[in-house]
């Protein structure tokens, strides 16, 4: 069974470490926040300017002057911080960050990634995607393994403008977790119940495929 | 002191000297933390042919997106639009020219233009579309761009509390682009929310230090949300 949005967000909250700073961007990468295992404590960081980011609020706590980078109404967790967004870059530039986890329309066997642009569409903008995957050592790619139609989205070489050159190194699909690293993508799990054969199939790039594959486990 | 308080009474003087084809250096984060006062004076104006250099353009109705309807933006500089119609109405139309700018390069263009940094190397961009035409140069093995620092002939700034003379604090994450952006006008001109006399302010507590403030007003604010989230039960 192929995972679902809520089951990818699961396995990417197994990669989080007591103690990490971590950015998470918008859509399935926000509710990697739900599943932040009991024994360890991270921090939130949200690119407008604040390190911490606690609940949503309560009706009575709404406050329009707090919000995260998606501009949803939040809180903020106890030792937070709050800095201007010039700060808040020195921290992702400066690779102050421990986890960057972020979505993508593509990403290739070379760690390239692209996520922000697709021509003859309304171009919206990077925001600080560029600024996250350029300062992070460790980032990590939520998205589907292939789209509706079935075009696989982990590539030989990314055919979108690229957010960013050679940073990534870990991927968590709806079908499979994989490491880029030496020009190709190399299988570590599988989701439950989907083959091997599946994600070669819908794996364009180069595939490295270990003698035993194990399931994901939650 | 007289020579260093800067309250203003009505939104005219706040914007007084703002010509067509000026560039306007705005704070604020989506809808959170803008001076939305000051932005009805400078559609009330009337001025034409902006380059306003945002993160955002607000909505329809709302922030930036004001400005719009009477065709008064030429140029955006940003890191993410398009929340409103008639903004995307006149970016495919070409009416409306478009720079897309990391946030984190954004910030620091405003951080570096209000220091007397011309440019700086970023690794943000390398190999994407934003590095074109710009110069590379590689420091110890990585690759690097060229970003030039912006300066605008106005900064329009939203503040939780002044002093008389220009020293701000600003609240919870209505900071964001503001303290950057207070920097990097020739004429910077404050909005807030409260006005207090000199010395109610703790000098260890103060973001922007009044130097930079030429202008201060005293707004209202309708503070609209933009995506109301709220704790589930």
């Amino acid at each position: 069974m192929s995972l679902n949005r809520d089951q990818i967000a699961m396995r990417v909250a197994q990669e989080l470490k007591d103690g990490y700073y971590v950015n998470l961007g918008i859509g399935i990468p926000t509710l990697v926040a739900n599943y932040v295992p009991e024994d360890i404590d991270v921090m939130l960081q949200s690119e407008n300017g604040l390190l911490g980011i606690g609940p949503y609020p309560t009706e009575e706590q709404v406050d329009a002057d707090m919000i995260n980078a998606g501009k949803e109404t939040v809180t903020a967790a106890l030792g937070a911080s709050i800095f201007s967004s010039a700060e808040s870059f020195a921290m992702i530039r400066g690779g102050h960050v421990d986890l960057t986890v972020l979505g993508a329309f593509e990403v290739d066997q070379n760690g390239n990634i692209a996520s922000y642009m697709i021509p003859g569409k309304l171009v919206k903008g990077m925001g600080g995607a560029m600024d996250l995957v350029a300062g992070a050592e460790n980032i990590i790619v939520t998205m589907t393994h292939a789209d509706k139609r079935d075009n696989s989205k982990l590539l030989e070489s990314c055919s979108l403008p690229l957010t960013g050159v050679g940073c990534v190194k870990k991927i968590v699909t709806n079908l499979a977790v994989l490491e880029v690293k030496n020009g190709a993508f190399h299988l570590l799990e599988r989701a439950p119940g989907v083959s091997v054969e599946e994600i070669q199939q819908k794996t364009a790039g180069k595939l490295v495929v270990p003698d035993h594959v194990p399931e994901m486990s939650f | 002191m007289s020579g260093f308080n800067k309250v203003v009474s009505t939104y005219q003087e706040a914007m007084a000297g703002l010509s067509d084809d000026m560039t306007i250096i705005a704070g604020g984060f989506g809808l959170c933390g803008i001076p939305e006062g000051l932005t009805r004076e400078i559609k009330e104006m009337g001025v034409k042919g902006l380059t306003i250099v945002s993160n955002n353009c607000g909505v329809d109705d709302f922030g930036l997106g004001i400005l719009l309807k009477d065709r008064q933006i030429k140029k955006m500089v940003s890191s993410y639009v398009g929340e409103n119609a008639e903004f995307e109405r006149q970016y495919l139309s070409g009416e409306l020219e478009v720079d897309l700018t990391p946030q984190g390069t954004l910030a620091e263009k405003m951080r570096a233009g209000g220091a007397g940094i011309p440019a700086f190397y970023t690794a943000t961009g390398v190999g994407t579309p934003v590095a074109e035409g710009k110069e590379v140069k590689q420091f110890n093995g990585r690759d690097y761009i060229l970003e030039e620092s912006i300066t605008g002939d106005f900064a329009i700034v939203k503040a939780w509390k002044a002093d008389k003379i220009g020293n701000l604090v600003y609240r919870d994450t209505a900071m964001n682009f503001n303290p950057m952006a207070a920097t990097a006008g020739k004429i910077t001109v404050v909005e807030v929310e409260e006005i207090v006399e000199v010395g109610e302010l703790n000098p260890n507590e103060i973001h922007t230090p009044g130097i930079y403030v030429n202008r201060i007003i005293q707004g209202t604010f309708e503070k609209r949300i933009e995506k109301l989230t709220l704790a589930k039960n």
